[in-house]
């Protein structure tokens, strides 16, 4: 058993700025899935969102209002407050850590436009913000020297939870098989999203939900789960992400005849819509057979008329991905693009300083702290706006290390049944070799992604998402009949796929049933059949709780309003 | 285009089973327009769950997924399969320089740990708790630009001709690393930085194969990242090592004689003063002569040195 006063699962921008913030006084580990660098905070490309008003007149005001308007009124603004308010200050000191960031003709950080930013807002580093940032906290981590110990590529099986007090997690070492219980004062979680249950997806293959399931088969509720942001431009039929910063240079959006459809849609916006709208369009265009390409099913990206200059110096990546992976060159040919499912806005509820709520009541699970993608605090409501995922974990991992500092050394450790812990994780372990075979783990997978992307995707309906809810329930009960087949120890993928699965199963049904339940649309939730939003019955967050017989139970919980009453979302 | 057969030989390693690595060959029916990668994992999903890689974004970000193919370090997730299919047989294996742990993951600690060496962090006088953005020109930005893109995918690492025989060597991504800090305008550090890269094991260490900048997956292009590195380190006047010792002996030798003298250079790399440092090279000139890899004694006359000598003395003069 190891044991530390704090471990964080994650190593991306929220784990790994909450760490820094603690690890000159507390003992510290960060446990990762992958390597800190190569977390998925690296995969951001257009910006991080502060109002600094460096090439306009921007305000925090702006932000926040901007912000609650994003969220379709689903955000909880004083949590959205804290955010715009913490902005300038979360980029300056990223700058003076280092981060490389494009800058202005009088040496100032350059900012560009975003969708739902009624300002030019977005920092950026070239198009490839995330990887400067993550890059600039992993140096960090170098800085810190042997203090902070990092356990890559472990696989965080367990959170532990009794009597209300988080205890530590049970983790598998994916180099060795072995697997060990970390003891711990406190729990951050900082793992990330759940994009990986989509077929089109832009979203690493490490972004299996693996935090919010441990923290719900925990006893821990899960918050606005049904809300999964499609983003307008994913390569076509690889969901690749090619940013939003492509349209906040300038880059049109165009239908099989050419035509700049989002004037339809979103006439004083434009491209730079929100996404959840842009995205909308887009389906429409090619549901109602606009769409370009032999099945007119994509639409295209136009950035030809930027010119090479500007393409290469301003979205280098996006030009390399085109290539790379379609062949197309973008400063000749608009490239085909797609919505792809990109960001969880659901996740583990938790207050303005990151600790975990158990129910709705407000009761928090002593030492268990949430922080980035994995948790819903909730700052983006139904729908974020882009540049403001990487500022929320900047912000709120540093909110979360702050008030561990100031926590912990009151907390005891609790004790741990480690023979237990280990065994209810061995047990979970071997069913998974336990199966006859009958059934193919990646068939199943496969057949996940397809129900979800086509019947739980931008456009939804109560039909769909019952044959969805049917579908989900017999690949669980498929599953059951899998076998792994690597009996191996160290780096046994088939076993590390199985564990990622089961976890997909679980939380797939939470968004397919929160969902289904949400008679309303509002923001990346639209359904066809209740096409309006209704503040009258559904301003609330949904809350799933985790039954004894693996089913689960919808709560509600209001939403915080401080100063933006409702109102018609239009752009 | 159709569906087309291939073979995928792939070099498998269980250290609970095998002593040594060995080649596994998958028949495979791919799609066209299909990476690498998405190959792997279908052969992983089709014929054999057991076959151990790495890999995390599938959009050559993360930096996970370095492989080489045909003998070469690339990224699985970006390189087309049909770029790499000669004869209808693709090789793919663990890349090089590093212990295989299985299969196709090897153990990357040496690589990140070697990027230690560089202090690869901002050093900056400023406080930790800023209120304000410093300030920064485009220009020197865009100086910066090419060294932070890296990835630390470690495919130069891999494929790093002096690592493979000496691992003491710094390594091309770590030179990057040290490159983004040393001509970053807000580090204070780069005098420090220049006269510890400058000593044996880092920047002149390098021998200019060009390996590392050819399977570069980035901008990043460690090599002319170390040659920017090496002038600067000229240009700041830090003289007093052997690289740079080298680098200025070749210089007199091409510049008076046309020709590399190669029995002064060694000496003068070494410092005609520093006695131990030229005792340590005559072991080296034993087995150089047991070899009869030794030069001439006297350098032989060459056609057309004075042409060379006049070149040299025109480039000294535009340089100047």
């Amino acid at each position: 058993m190891y044991s530390h006063d704090v471990v964080i699962v994650g190593s991306g921008l929220a784990g790994l700025r909450a760490a820094m913030e603690l690890v000159d006084h507390l003992d510290v580990a960060v446990v990762t899935k992958v390597y800190p660098s190569r977390s998925h905070s690296g995969a951001a490309q257009g910006g991080v969102a502060a109002a600094l008003g460096n090439v306009d007149d921007d305000t925090v005001e702006a932000h926040i209002y901007d912000t609650v308007k994003g969220s379709d009124f689903l955000g909880d603004q004083d949590a959205i407050e804290i955010l715009c308010n913490d902005a300038p200050r979360t980029i300056y000191e990223m700058e003076h850590l280092g981060c490389p960031f494009s800058r202005t003709a009088d040496n100032k950080l350059n900012q560009r436009a975003f969708g739902g930013h009624s300002y030019l807002r977005a920092c950026f580093s070239a198009d490839r913000t995330g990887h400067a940032l993550l890059h600039t906290l992993v140096e960090q981590t170098y800085k810190h020297g042997g203090k902070l110990r990092v356990y890559s590529e472990w696989h965080m099986n367990r959170l532990i939870v009794e009597d209300g007090v988080c205890r530590g997690i049970v983790a598998l070492d994916i180099k060795t098989g072995q697997l060990e219980v970390l003891r711990a004062r406190a729990v951050l979680f900082a793992s990330g999203g759940y994009g990986q249950a989509f077929k089109i997806t832009s979203n690493a293959a490490a972004n299996t939900g693996d935090g919010i399931v441990a923290a719900y088969r925990a006893g821990v509720p899960l918050q606005d789960m049904e809300f999964v942001q499609f983003h307008p431009t994913g390569l076509y039929e690889h969901g690749i992400l090619l940013t939003e910063g492509a349209r906040g240079e300038g880059g049109y959006l165009i239908n099989a005849e050419g035509d700049r459809f989002m004037s339809r849609y979103a006439p004083s916006k434009m491209e730079l819509g929100p996404r959840d709208i842009v995205s909308r369009s887009e389906q429409t265009e090619i549901n109602e057979g606009r769409g370009a390409g032999p099945h007119k099913d994509y639409v295209l990206l136009d950035l030809r008329h930027l010119g090479r200059a500007k393409i290469m110096e301003r979205l280098p990546q996006v030009y390399n991905l085109a290539k790379d992976f379609i062949g197309v060159d973008c400063v000749e040919e608009p490239v085909p693009i797609q919505p792809t499912a990109h960001y969880s806005m659901g996740g583990i509820p938790a207050d303005n300083d990151c600790q975990v709520y158990l129910d709705e009541n407000g009761t928090h699970v002593t030492g268990f702290f949430a922080a980035g993608e994995c948790s819903c605090i909730s700052v983006h409501g139904a729908n974020r706006l882009g540049t403001n995922s990487l500022l929320e974990a900047l912000v709120f991992g540093r909110r979360a290390g702050k008030k561990m500092l100031d926590v912990v050394p009151g907390l005891k450790q609790a004790g741990v049944d480690e023979e237990g812990e280990l065994l209810a994780a061995q047990q979970e372990i071997e069913a998974l070799y336990a199966g006859d075979g009958s059934e193919d783990l990646h068939a199943i997978r496969e057949e996940l992604k397809e129900t979800m992307t086509y019947q739980v995707g931008v456009y939804r309906c109560g039909e769909d998402m019952r044959q969805a809810q049917s579908a989900i329930a017999g690949l669980r009960e498929r599953f059951r009949k899998i076998q792994v087949k690597d009996r191996g120890g160290n780096f046994n993928l088939n076993l590390i796929d199985a564990l990622e699965l089961s976890n997909m199963l679980e939380y797939a049904e939470l968004i397919v049933d929160g969902g289904l339940a949400r008679e309303e649309s509002r923001g990346a939730h639209f359904r066809t059949d209740f096409p309006t939003r209704d503040d009258v019955h559904w301003l609330k967050h949904t809350l799933a709780f985790r039954t004894d017989d693996g089913g689960h139970e919808l709560r509600y919980k209001p939403v915080t309003i401080t100063r933006f009453e409702p109102e018609e979302r239009k752009y | 285009m159709a569906a087309h057969k291939l073979i995928f030989r792939i070099q498998r390693f269980d250290p609970a089973a095998d002593r040594e690595p060995r080649d596994q060959d998958f028949e495979v029916e791919l799609p066209p327009g299909i990476t690498i990668l998405k190959a792997l994992n279908k052969i992983r999903a089709e014929q054999d769950p057991t076959l151990a890689l790495r890999y995390s974004c599938g959009s050559a970000i993360c930096g996970s997924c370095a492989v080489k193919v045909n003998g070469h370090a690339r990224l699985a997730c970006k390189t087309q399969v049909s770029d790499c299919a000669d004869n209808g047989v693709l090789r793919v294996g663990p890349i090089g320089n590093l212990e295989v742990l299985r299969d196709l993951v090897v153990d990357i600690d040496p690589f990140l740990e070697s990027l230690g060496r560089v202090k690869p962090y901002l050093v900056a006088e400023d406080g930790a708790a800023p209120d304000h953005e410093r300030h920064q020109s485009p220009e020197q930005f865009l100086k910066i630009d090419p060294s932070t893109t890296c990835i630390l995918c470690a495919a130069c690492y891999s494929d790093c001709n002096v690592l493979e025989v000496d691992h003491s060597f710094v390594g091309p991504a770590s030179l990057a690393k040290a490159h983004r800090f040393i001509f970053d305008s807000r580090d204070t550090a780069t005098f420090q930085r220049l006269g510890t890269i400058s000593e044996q094991t880092g920047v002149w260490d390098c021998t200019h194969c060009g390996e590392c900048s050819t399977r570069c997956p980035t901008e990043t292009k460690p090599l002319e990242r170390i040659e920017e590195i090496r002038t600067r380190a000229m240009a700041d006047g830090f003289h007093d090592n052997a690289g740079a010792r080298h680098a200025l002996g070749f210089r007199e030798t091409v510049g008076k004689r046309g020709l590399l003298d190669e029995n002064y250079l060694p000496a003068r790399s070494m410092g005609f003063g520093n006695l131990p440092g030229l005792l340590s090279l005559v072991p080296v000139g034993l087995r150089m002569l047991r070899r009869r890899k030794n030069p001439p004694l006297i350098p032989p006359s060459i056609d057309k040195a004075d042409e060379i000598r006049k070149t040299f003395a025109r480039f000294e003069e535009l340089r100047k």
